[in-house]
């Protein structure tokens, strides 16, 4: 053969053959890698050791010795850093969860308001959701929590809730409630509301795939979770006792409070988030085929039937995705909480530990590997959700 | 009594005007506000809120605020206290930047207007030369900036305001684009190790959040470096901002990649073309036009997120405003620091966001349905 790529050098050869270089070049990409790895870990291991320092994780279990102003377990200043750790992951979740759970109702809200025919909710919407994407959600959170602790009034001139609630510069006071044994029962009755409207609604969907007939399912699942237990609450007599906040001197005692890092917080994800969640909603509302609405109403099913059994099943699918990928966001940006000091994993063991410590290689690994898990099951889940919704194409 | 009775011919007549209940101000009124019963209760609830909020928001910001004034106290009592903005001014958009060589930075930023002229807009006259004073600009400006080379040097602790928040946009968008590529390309890759390499790299830096590889920045790099460097905090935050940006980049690119059928490629082979020179001319082309909104999203992203940086001690806008929330001159101040900032980004994101708009039109050659 004459051509240029049978050379006889076997190394030009091998280079010419696509299997061969695929493997060459893969061998030099690993080569380069691991180099790369052993060369920076080489690094770390001489520079630790330069100044005496060493990989080791015991120190979670030495004395914290700081506060947590909020605390949903048992904390003190004499609990370990791994306990102060959970009650950051805690607090973490708290916030995280709140604000994903708001975000989506009031994104939802916007998306639908985008799509309105009235003219001025659609406007609204429009600049609410410009001004809240264009602005960076650091600064939301920094505005929301000037805004609060400057403009709201001391604990002496609180917003005043029926004696019972009180909105003042610290926060958000509201009474605590005190559970009594009696209470179990309620419990009870609320857990088995739970599993027989999960029974109900599955036996309803069959009766109806089988005859046609429909249950009023949304009416009895309400009377059996929240109805049924709380007639059963009344008839025991109260068996919570609440715990109402009082102003005594400065500040108020008693009852339980929503410290204002955590309102502005939870508020500045929600409505940042909320604003993006709008426009992901409006775009799957969108992508339905108007053929698919017009299908519905020629069949004579009423229009809250349409949304609910034709455009929502399919928009959900368009939505999803990309709904995942904005809770996924919210709870990475809860990390923000730094600025204004609400007590999250970066603050606490992120934070203050790692300056008492001075362990940034072991407090960083587990920021990262907390915020990594985080990330795995939010998506996991909103997969698993996702999967769930495909199952309506055919 | 006579009528007049005109006659035309078939298909003179003249366009009669529309009925008069179909236009003007009244049917556009109801039409769009008030249109049903829901409709009308919706619309006058819209109203009843913009009454509550609006007026008392434009007196405090407009018609009570004060915009002269050397400390707090000349400020009106019910208004916004503008005045500080006078007071801050160069704070706000050069940092700690020393006065006397302001220059250097008023004209790294017109010189970035040019280069960013020649990028975005393409009617611009001798674009190819513009274009290479362009790929050139990186060096130019951070040789402006942080001096060496016959300019003075200025260290980048003295960086600050809306000047680092360009610097480090700028390094970012221009950094992980070119970054972003390689990922998603490596990403889509049939090479099981580069693949597994690069959707490692992706998906760790997508489910971290970026103040914690702002701190590994700031507190641990060091240690990862060969013992004895010494490297610049600025530096450094703008190589973990440009590879967190680049993970983002990597998928935003990789949809546009999943979006062509697999036919352009196996057309590119079938006409000799080798691996590179496939991607250049062929898919590339058409993958990066698809991904233009998630690419301009991700600038934004970016940008946006360059307010981070204060977590770890830099004074970008954002950072200056809380600094000087605390100045006792200036007490209580947080509403109207934080809006004027708020200001700022905004003009530049919602302008990135239009120019992504124009852009998406203009590159929709034939696609539109």
């Amino acid at each position: 053969m004459s051509t240029p790529t049978s050379s006889t050098n076997p190394l030009l050869r091998a280079w010419y053959d696509k299997e061969t270089r695929s493997v060459i070049v893969q061998i030099i990409a690993a080569a380069l890698i691991i180099s790369f790895f052993a060369y920076i870990i080489n690094n770390a291991v001489v520079n630790l050791s330069n100044i005496g320092k060493d990989i080791n994780f015991g120190f979670l279990w030495d004395n914290a010795s700081y506060d947590i102003n909020q605390h949903l377990i048992e904390y003190s200043s004499t609990s370990s850093h791994f306990r102060a750790m959970i009650v950051g992951l805690i607090n973490t979740l708290l916030v995280a969860v709140a604000g994903i759970v708001l975000a989506t109702i009031l994104g939802f809200l916007l998306g639908v308001m985008r799509l309105s025919n009235n003219w001025l909710t659609q406007k609204i919407a429009y600049v609410y959701i410009e001004y809240i994407r264009n602005v960076p959600v650091l600064l939301h959170i920094l505005l929301l929590h000037g805004l609060i602790v400057s403009s709201l009034p001391r604990p002496k001139g609180s917003y005043n809730f029926g004696d019972t609630f009180f909105l003042n510069n610290r926060g958000f006071q509201m009474p605590s409630p005190d559970f009594q044994s009696l209470f179990l029962i309620v419990g009870a009755f609320i857990v088995g509301g739970i599993t027989f409207a999960w029974w109900f609604s599955r036996h309803a969907q069959k009766v109806q795939d089988e005859t046609g007939k429909a249950y009023p399912v949304a009416i009895i699942n309400i009377a059996a979770i929240v109805l049924l237990p709380l007639a059963v609450y009344f008839v025991l007599g109260s068996p919570i006792e609440w715990d109402v906040p009082a102003l005594k001197g400065f500040n108020f005692k008693g009852g339980m409070v929503v410290r204002p890092e955590f309102i502005a917080l939870w508020l500045a994800l929600s409505f940042y988030t909320a604003a993006f969640i709008g426009e992901i909603v409006r775009a799957g509302i969108v992508a339905i085929d108007h053929g698919q609405t017009e299908a519905a109403q020629a069949l004579g099913i009423s229009n809250s039937r349409v949304l609910k059994l034709v455009v929502i099943p399919q928009a959900l699918r368009v939505i999803i995705p990309p709904l995942t990928s904005q809770y996924l966001n919210l709870a990475k940006n809860s990390s923000l909480a730094l600025a204004i000091g609400y007590m999250d994993i970066v603050a606490t063991i992120g934070g203050i530990s790692l300056n008492q410590t001075g362990r940034e290689m072991e407090c960083m690994l587990i920021v990262m590997a907390i915020y990594l898990a985080i990330s795995l099951i939010i998506s996991s889940g909103m997969n698993w959700y996702n999967n769930r919704m495909q199952l309506v194409e055919r | 009594m006579t009528m007049t009775k005109q006659t035309y011919a078939p298909g003179t007549h003249p366009s009669l005007p529309p009925p008069k209940n179909t236009i003007g101000f009244t049917f556009w009124l109801k039409e769009n506000l008030f249109s049903s019963a829901t409709n009308s209760i919706v619309t006058l609830v819209s109203i009843y809120l913009l009454y509550l909020a609006l007026p008392s928001a434009i007196n405090w910001l407009f018609i009570d605020a004060t915009y002269v004034g050397t400390t707090r106290k000349d400020c009106a009592p019910d208004g916004a206290c503008l005045a500080f903005i006078g007071e801050r001014f160069n704070l706000f958009v050069y940092g700690f930047y020393p006065a006397e060589l302001r220059w250097r930075v008023n004209l790294a930023t017109i010189l970035l207007a040019v280069a960013g002229a020649a990028v975005l807009w393409d009617k611009i006259p001798a674009r190819k030369h513009m274009l290479k004073f362009a790929l050139a600009y990186p060096f130019i400006g951070a040789w402006l900036l942080s001096g060496g080379l016959g300019l003075e040097p200025v260290g980048t602790h003295l960086f600050g305001g809306l000047m680092l928040t360009l610097t480090i946009g700028v390094t970012g968008i221009v950094g992980s684009l070119p970054l972003g590529i390689l990922l998603a390309l490596g990403r889509q890759s049939n090479l099981p190790i580069i693949k597994y390499f690069c959707i490692g790299f992706i998906e760790f830096i997508r489910g971290v959040p970026l103040i914690t590889l702002l701190f590994v920045a700031s507190t641990m790099l060091s240690y990862f470096l060969p013992p004895g460097t010494t490297f610049d905090l600025l530096m450094r935050v703008l190589i973990m901002v440009t590879l967190f940006a680049s993970a983002y980049m990597a998928e935003v690119i990789r949809g546009g990649l999943q979006a062509l059928p697999k036919g352009q490629l196996e057309a590119a082979e079938s006409l000799g073309l080798n691996y590179p020179q496939a991607m250049r001319f062929i898919i590339l082309p058409q993958a990066l036009k698809i991904s233009i909104p998630g690419i301009v999203n991700t600038f934004i992203g970016l940008y946006k997120d360059s307010t981070l940086v204060i977590v770890i001690g830099l004074l970008d806008p954002l950072g200056i405003g809380r600094a000087s929330v605390a100045d006792s001159d200036w007490l209580g101040l947080s509403t109207e620091v934080y809006l004027f900032v708020a200001v700022f980004f905004f003009i530049s994101c919602f302008g990135m966001a239009r120019y992504s708009l124009y852009l998406e039109n203009k590159l929709n050659t034939g696609h539109k349905r």
